[in-house]
C-alpha cells in the first residue's frame, strides 16, 4: 500500500526588509565591514518553503564603565576587560560578535549623571578600537537617552550606527538625529504588535526609510514573560510575511540584559538546591531564552557571556546546515 | 477536521422526528457542528453515520497517555501551530536515558536524581516524566535486569529501547504495568512489536529513516493490527532537519487532517549533542516546536531548572495567564504594627514579592488585588491595577482590621497612583515601595 504525502508549504507573500548597519569608509564611515539582516521570506530556519538570506547575528554588550552590578558569573568571565569600553569592545570582536552594543550607563560609578560629551567620546572610542558596526543604546530614561543620543549620532556621523531605543515617547529626537546623520532607530515597543506597527508608521511620517528601522519587540527573559516575547515575535513575523508593510523590520533581541538580571541568573545563595549550580545555570538561562527567540524570528540576538555567544554562534550554524 | 452543520446533516436521518429535542435534523446538526450536544441523542442515527461523524470529532493528533497514577502524563491533542492562536495543551514528557551497559551506581544514581528531582515555580511543582531504559547491551537478560533494578527505584514510567523483541518482551515482564512507551517499531519488526504493545498496553513508537511515506504507511499497517496509541520518530536528529521535520508534520496533521502522520512525537536531543549545550540547545527548540516525549541524556538541576521553565512558559494559556487568589497574605507571624504591602495577582508578580517577603525574615502583610492576572505595569497600563481597584481590594479583605498604623506601599512602578489611592482610602498613608522585587527586603528594614 504505497502512500503518497505531500508537504503542505505556506506561500508567504512578504518579506523581511534589509537592513544594512555600519557603513566603510567608501559609504562615508570608518567601519572595516557591514553587516546586513532581514530578507527572509519564510519562518527562521524552514528552508524547504522559503530563504533566509542572511543569517542572525551576534551583538555583543558593552558599557561605559565597569558594571559592578553585573552578576559575578559575568564579571569573572570577562575579568579585567570590563574596567576599559575599549578594551572592552576589542574582547568582544575576539569572541566573534558581529555588532559591538554600546549600552550606555545613565551615571558612572559615583552617581554622576553621564553627559553627552563623555557619551560621545565613548563612541568615538569604540569606533576607534573595533572595526565592526556599533548598536547605541541609552540608560533607557526618554530625556537622557535623547540628551546622549544626540550628542552620539552627531559625534559619529556617517557610521550608520542603530541608534535606541526609539519610542513613542522620543521618537522625534531619535529619529532626527538619525535623520541628519544618517544613522539607524532601534524601534521599540512594548511586546504589541500594533504599538509596533503604530511606531513604524510615525517613524515612517517622519521621512526616516524602513532601510534604517529595526525593531525591539522588547525582551521578556526565560521564566519573566519570555513566553510573550516569544509570541508576539511570532505573530509579528507572520504579519510581516502575510504584506503587512509596516511590521517587515528585521528584529533585535536585548537577551544578555534580560537574563542576566534575573534572580536565577545572579543569586547563589539562600535559592532552592534544586535551581543548582549558579554558573551553569546563569549561562543557560541566556541560551535557553535566546535560542527560543531566535526560533521565534529574531535577526540580532545582543548576549552578554562568552560561553552562550559561543553556543549561540553554534546554534546558528547548526539550524543554518541545510 | 471538524465537520460543518450541513455536512453533518447531511448524514443524519432528515425526518424531523424531534426526539432529540430539537424541531429540525438540521437544527440538531447545527447544535452537533457546535459541540453543544452529543450524536447520541439523536435515537435513529445510522451506524455509518456515527462512525464517520466520530471519525471526523476525533483529534487531529491523537492523545497519547503515558504512566500511571500520579506519574501518568499525557501528550498530543494538540490544535495550534502556534501558542497565541490558542494555546499548547500537553506539555512535552521529559525523560532521561540511561543504558544497561552503564555500571549499576551509576544507573542507580541517574534514576534518583530524576526521581526526587523537583522545583516549585509559580507555585507548580515541576519535574522530569520518565526513565528511558536502553538495551545498549543488545543482551535481553541484561535489558530485563536493569529495567527490574529501575522499577524497584522509581514509579515513574519508561520508555523502553531495544532493537530486538525478545529484549523488550523480556523487560516488560519487569516493567510492572505503567504504561511504557516502547521503542521502535520499523518495517522490518512491526509485526512483533504490535504484539508486544498490545500485550503491554503501552504506546509504541514508529520510527522510520526513509521519510513521511514509509512512516505514513507504517502507521496504518499498525493501526489494522489493532494498535493506536504510535508515537512518531521521523529519524532526524539534526536541528536544521529536525526542525522542519516537526514542523510538517504539526501542519500535515492540522492542516491536512492527515490522520497516518496525527501522533506526537519523540525526541532525542543528546543525539546530534557533543556537548551538555548543544543538548540544551536541541531540547529547547524540541519544548518550543512540538515534541511530545523529548528523551534526555544528560541530567543537572542547573539546565533541568531552566528547561522546566520554558516549557511552563511555552505552554502557558496566552488567554489566562497563572494567577493567584486576591486577599491578604501573612509573611513572618505579621501584627498590626507591621507593613502592609500591595500588589496584583498575576503569578510570578505574586511569587517574585512573596520570595523576597519570605526570604527577608521581615513579618510583613501583602495585599493582592484581582489585576486579572497582569503583572505590575501591564495591569496598570489596562487600567485594571488602578486606585480605585487597590482601594476596594483592601475594603474587601479588611486591610484596615490587619495593621494598626493605616500605611499601605505601592510598588514603584505604579507611584503616580499615590495622590488618587489617598483620595480613595481616606485617613490611610500611601508609601512608594522599590520598583524591583529584589530591592524590598532593603526597604522594609528602613520601613
Amino acid at each position: 500500500m504505497a502512500v503518497t504525502v505531500e508537504i503542505p508549504k505556506e506561500r508567504w507573500t512578504g518579506t523581511i526588509r534589509e537592513v544594512t548597519l555600519g557603513a566603510t569608509a567608501d559609504e562615508g564611515g570608518t567601519r572595516a565591514k557591514t553587516v546586513t539582516v532581514g530578507g527572509e521570506t519564510t519562518l527562521p530556519f524552514l528552508y524547504f518553503e522559503g530563504e533566509m538570506p542572511h543569517l542572525p547575528v551576534i551583538g555583543i554588550e558593552i558599557q561605559n564603565g565597569y558594571p559592578a552590578d553585573w552578576s559575578s558569573v559575568l564579571l569573572d568571565a570577562w575579568g579585567d576587560a570590563l574596567q576599559d569600553t575599549a578594551t572592552w569592545a576589542k574582547k568582544a570582536e575576539e569572541l566573534g560578535a558581529d555588532l559591538i552594543v554600546l549600552n550606555l550607563r545613565g551615571a558612572d560609578a559615583d552617581g554622576n549623571p553621564t553627559t553627552g560629551e563623555q557619551a560621545a567620546a565613548t563612541v568615538k572610542a569604540v569606533l576607534g578600537a573595533t572595526g565592526l558596526p556599533i548598536v547605541v543604546k541609552g540608560p533607557g530614561q526618554a530625556e537622557l537617552d535623547n540628551k546622549l543620543l544626540v550628542a552620539v549620532a552627531e559625534a559619529a556621523s556617517g557610521e550608520r550606527l542603530a541608534l535606541g531605543l526609539c519610542e513613542d515617547k522620543n521618537y522625534r529626537t531619535i529619529v532626527a538625529g538619525a535623520l541628519a546623520h544618517g544613522h539607524l532607530v532601534v524601534a521599540s515597543s512594548p511586546i504589541d504588535v500594533n504599538l509596533a506597527k503604530q511606531l513604524n508608521i510615525l517613524i515612517t511620517d517622519m521621512r526616516l526609510p524602513l532601510e534604517r528601522v529595526l525593531m525591539d519587540p522588547t525582551t521578556g527573559a526565560l521564566g519573566y514573560g519570555l513566553e510573550y516575547t516569544y509570541s508576539v515575535m511570532e505573530r509579528l513575523r507572520i504579519a510581516a510575511l502575510t504584506g503587512d508593510g509596516m511590521t517587515q523590520q528585521p528584529m533585535i533581541c536585548f537577551v544578555g540584559e534580560e537574563s542576566w538580571r534575573q534572580k536565577e541568573s545572579r543569586t547563589s545563595e539562600g535559592v532552592p538546591e534544586e535551581w543548582g549550580d549558579i554558573e551553569k545555570r546563569g549561562i543557560t538561562w541566556e541560551i535557553v531564552t535566546a535560542t527560543a527567540l531566535l526560533e521565534s524570528g529574531a535577526d540580532i540576538l545582543v548576549l552578554r557571556h562568552p560561553e552562550s555567544i559561543s553556543v549561540v554562534r553554534e546554534t546558528i550554524n547548526r539550524l543554518a546546515a541545510q | 477536521m471538524a465537520m460543518s452543520g450541513l455536512q453533518i446533516y447531511k448524514l443524519l436521518p432528515k425526518t424531523n422526528c424531534k426526539d432529540c429535542g430539537f424541531p429540525t435534523c438540521l437544527a440538531f446538526a447545527m447544535k452537533l457542528a457546535a459541540k453543544q450536544v452529543e450524536l447520541s441523542d439523536c435515537p435513529h442515527v445510522s451506524d455509518e453515520a456515527t462512525e464517520a461523524l466520530s471519525a471526523a470529532a476525533a483529534p487531529p493528533i491523537r492523545l497519547v497517555k503515558v504512566g500511571t497514577g500520579d506519574h501518568e502524563f499525557q501528550v498530543g491533542n494538540e490544535t495550534v501551530m502556534y501558542r497565541h492562536e490558542k494555546t499548547f495543551f500537553n506539555q512535552p514528557g521529559l525523560a532521561l536515558r540511561v543504558k544497561d551497559t552503564e555500571d549499576a551506581g551509576t544507573i542507580a544514581s541517574k534514576v534518583e536524581m530524576v526521581n526526587d528531582y523537583c522545583v516549585e515555580r509559580v507555585g507548580i511543582d515541576m519535574g522530569f516524566n520518565a526513565i528511558a531504559i536502553e538495551n545498549a547491551s543488545g543482551d535481553a537478560g541484561t535489558f530485563a535486569g536493569t529495567v527490574e533494578v529501575v522499577r524497584a527505584k522509581t514509579d515513574l514510567p519508561f520508555v523502553l529501547i531495544a532493537d530486538q523483541a525478545d529484549a523488550l518482551e523480556a523487560a516488560l515482564g519487569k516493567e510492572g504495568g505503567h504504561q511504557p512507551v516502547i521503542y521502535a517499531a520499523t518495517t522490518d519488526n512491526w509485526e512483533s512489536m504490535a504484539a508486544i504493545a498490545k500485550e503491554a498496553k503501552g504506546s509504541l513508537v514508529v520510527r522510520s529513516q526513509d521519510g513521511f511515506e514509509e512512516l505514513a504507511e507504517l502507521t496504518d499497517k499498525l493501526k489494522g493490527a489493532g494498535v493506536e496509541n504510535l508515537v512518531l520518530d521521523p529519524g532526524s536528529r539534526d536541528l536544521a532537519t529536525s526542525l522542519s521535520q516537526v514542523t510538517q508534520l504539526r501542519r500535515l496533521a492540522l492542516k491536512k487532517n492527515f490522520r497516518p502522520l496525527g501522533y506526537p512525537i519523540i525526541a532525542f536531543p543528546g543525539e546530534a549533542a557533543d556537548s551538555a549545550e548543544a543538548e540544551i540547545v536541541a531540547a529547547t527548540q524540541y519544548i518550543a516546536k512540538y515534541a511530545g516525549i523529548i528523551v534526555m541524556d544528560r541530567f543537572d538541576p542547573a539546565v533541568a531548572y531552566p528547561l522546566l521553565t520554558l516549557r511552563l512558559n511555552i505552554y502557558t494559556d496566552p488567554q489566562k495567564p497563572i494567577s493567584v487568589d486576591p486577599g491578604i497574605y501573612e509573611f513572618n507571624s505579621p501584627t498590626p504594627d507591621s507593613p502592609m504591602l500591595v500588589t496584583t495577582n498575576f503569578s510570578l508578580t505574586y511569587f517574585s514579592v512573596a520570595g523576597e517577603l519570605d526570604g527577608g525574615g521581615m513579618p510583613s502583610w501583602l495585599l493582592i488585588c484581582d489585576a486579572e492576572g497582569m503583572s505590575v505595569l501591564t495591569a496598570w497600563a489596562a487600567g485594571k491595577f488602578d486606585a480605585e481597584t487597590i482601594a476596594k481590594a483592601a475594603k474587601t479583605f479588611g486591610a484596615g482590621d490587619k495593621v494598626a498604623h493605616k500605611k499601605i506601599t505601592l510598588p514603584g512602578h505604579v507611584a503616580v497612583l499615590s495622590g488618587e489611592l489617598e483620595e480613595e482610602l481616606p485617613g490611610w498613608e500611601i508609601l512608594v515601595g522599590p520598583r524591583e522585587a529584589v530591592d524590598i527586603p532593603a526597604y522594609l528594614k528602613a520601613w
